[in-house]
């Protein structure tokens, strides 16, 4: 299926990624022929097809509810971006709005 | 510069004898990673390697040391190692650091290998040719204007070039086979579930696995000892272990085994004659070896390509969305935290990332999902009940490994879907689940062609059994390329 801009820019919102319009305008075409590529699997017969998620027949997989050593606060935030640590929380800009 | 030993049974001879120390060899190593030309490291950890290889030689004093003690290696840099950085060949990672390292390190670390560095890769394993690393391609070193596949190039050269002893990469699509059969070494992926990815970057969790390069078969069985086993941090493994002894059966032959002959495997569009003919005969060798050939069919092949370039980005557009620049990482702030997002991930990935999140985010969107990923994983059961069906005929199946011989960087950059290709028929046995195997199995235009050996799942035996009785029937394993110093 070939698609336009606009879809290319609802679903890199969707993905949160800032696009240039150039890369808009090249990723508009190449994902067109990719998306026509993948169409030919409309000629597979699945209607009685269950889906495959993995191929592992694993349903859950449990272990012992053990005491065991994990990071310190310290290891944890070492990889915080600068300015991004403050105490023992990661700093975040604001989402909700002040109350009047 | 001093040359390493062949492989890794050869240089653990050599340490058990006194001939050499694991020093020795780690200086060696380092001396030949440093002089490398093809870009394929990351990182070198010169000073952590030294201290792993006399705690390795005080080891091997004492007797009883397993067989990777001592043994210098490379490790993909999407693998996490604690206090050595750990980039996934992307800028979003770039200065990460991880507080931990991943199982298969530490099991590595726990019988005494040596680990010299981190090797360069495409970002987050998205590609075919290392063309996509946010720190330059890796050359080929059979010829330096071609790629040496992807996406773990890097280790690949490592070994090719003699650097390393042996390599980890990981697997999605064809991430190890691919780059192995394009460099002339062994690679190898492990059936689904038999090693664990605790401390492994994400990239499509259905199919991703870690597994070997090395320069010849019996070492792939021993570094595949080491890693594989359960881990109580992974619960996306299998719970049942079989056949752990995979040197087992590497001298038995192929004698009175049937090996399938996929017939969709050679008449692709796009297979060079060279490959075709280097393929047919490797046929004819196990053939001679005592095999009997049967020609199969794996109608869907054709399709496995559709079904991988949707669930592969979508699986990632889910994984991926844990880089946001909030608790590691690159972060470009913006007006607004959905602006900071929006302008790291914009400034952090690179095109062939945000290609697959946009494609991956697409085929996840409301009104798309069942007509794109649930439809891919529709098919996704009849391709692995295809092969299913196949292995109540045959014990393995021989395959090319790439369609074609290493190509020119920059050839296929700007043709997504012409890369794509080169995954044909690698793919399937991602989408399957199965253990597969790439061979050296001679050259076209005198660069190296890999021969893939495909097993049912759990049967790594099996299939290293195959690939022995091939590599012991013929020299290509043993060619290497000419490597100038820099």
């Amino acid at each position: 299926m070939a698609i336009d801009r606009s879809v290319v820019e609802k679903a890199a919102g969707l993905a949160r990624i800032a696009l240039t319009p150039e890369e808009v305008e090249r990723f508009t075409g190449q994902l067109s022929v990719v998306l026509q590529a993948v169409e030919r699997l409309k000629e597979v017969d699945t209607e009685k097809v269950s889906a495959t998620a993995s191929v592992l027949p694993i349903l859950d997989v449990m272990r012992e509810d053990e005491v065991r050593p994990g990071l310190s606060v310290d290891e944890a935030f070492a990889n915080a971006p600068r300015g991004g640590r403050d105490g023992e929380f990661f700093r975040v800009q604001q989402v909700l709005e002040d109350r009047p | 510069m001093t040359e390493l030993p062949h492989s890794i049974r050869g240089a653990a001879d050599l340490l058990r004898s006194r001939r050499t120390s694991a020093l020795e060899l780690t200086e060696a190593a380092l001396e030949r990673s440093h002089a490398d030309r093809h870009n394929a490291w990351l990182h070198l950890c010169d000073e952590r390697a030294r201290a792993q290889a006399r705690t390795a030689d005080a080891r091997l004093k004492l007797g009883d040391a397993p067989a990777l003690t001592g043994i210098p290696w490379a490790c993909k840099d999407i693998i996490g190692t604690k206090a050595i950085p750990t980039t996934a060949g992307s800028r979003i990672l770039e200065g990460y650091v991880p507080p931990y390292s991943a199982t298969v390190v530490e099991r590595l670390d726990e019988r005494g290998a040596v680990m010299l560095g981190k090797t360069n890769l495409d970002e987050f394993a998205m590609g075919s040719s290392n063309e996509n690393s946010a720190f330059g391609p890796v050359k080929n070193p059979w010829r330096t204007d071609r790629v040496p596949g992807g996406s773990s190039g890097g280790s690949a050269v490592a070994v090719a070039a003699g650097e390393a002893l042996f390599a980890l990469g990981t697997d999605t699509g064809g991430s190890i086979r691919q780059p192995a059969a394009l460099c002339g070494v062994v690679g190898m992926k492990p059936t689904y579930g038999r090693v664990p990815r605790w401390g492994v970057v994400a990239f499509a969790s259905s199919l991703d696995q870690v597994g070997p390069f090395t320069n010849t078969v019996e070492d792939a069985a021993i570094v595949c000892e080491a890693i594989f086993g359960k881990d109580p941090n992974d619960t996306t493994m299998v719970t049942e272990f079989p056949d752990d002894d995979l040197q087992t059966d590497l001298e038995k032959g192929v004698k009175g085994m049937r090996l399938g002959v996929p017939k969709e495997y050679f008449s692709l569009k796009g297979m060079e004659p060279g490959v075709e003919r280097a393929v047919r005969a490797a046929l004819k060798v196990l053939e001679r070896e005592g095999a009997k050939l049967e020609e199969v069919s794996l109608s869907l092949t054709d399709h496995g390509l559709a079904v991988y370039y949707i669930i592969q980005p979508a699986e990632a557009s889910s994984n991926l969305a844990r880089y946001d620049g909030i608790r590691y990482g690159l972060r470009v702030e913006g007006p607004n935290l959905l602006e900071t997002y929006r302008r790291t991930r914009g400034k952090g990935f690179g095109p062939e990332v945000k290609r697959r999140m946009i494609l991956g985010t697409y085929a996840l969107s409301a009104g798309y999902y069942d007509a794109y990923y649930v439809k891919a994983q529709k098919v996704r059961t009849l391709i692995k009940a295809e092969y299913d069906r196949v292995f109540e005929k045959v014990d393995a199946l021989v395959t090319p490994t790439s369609p074609t011989v290493a190509f020119a960087i920059g050839a296929k950059v700007n043709d997504p879907l012409a890369m794509y290709l080169n995954d044909v028929f690698t793919l399937p046995v991602n989408i399957s689940g199965l253990p597969g195997i790439s061979v050296p199995c001679g050259f076209s235009d005198g660069l190296p062609v890999g021969l893939q050996i495909i097993a049912n799942s759990y049967q790594e035996r099996t299939m290293f059994r195959v690939a022995a009785a091939y590599e012991r029937a013929t020299p290509h394993h043993l060619a290497r390329p000419e490597v100038k110093a820099a």
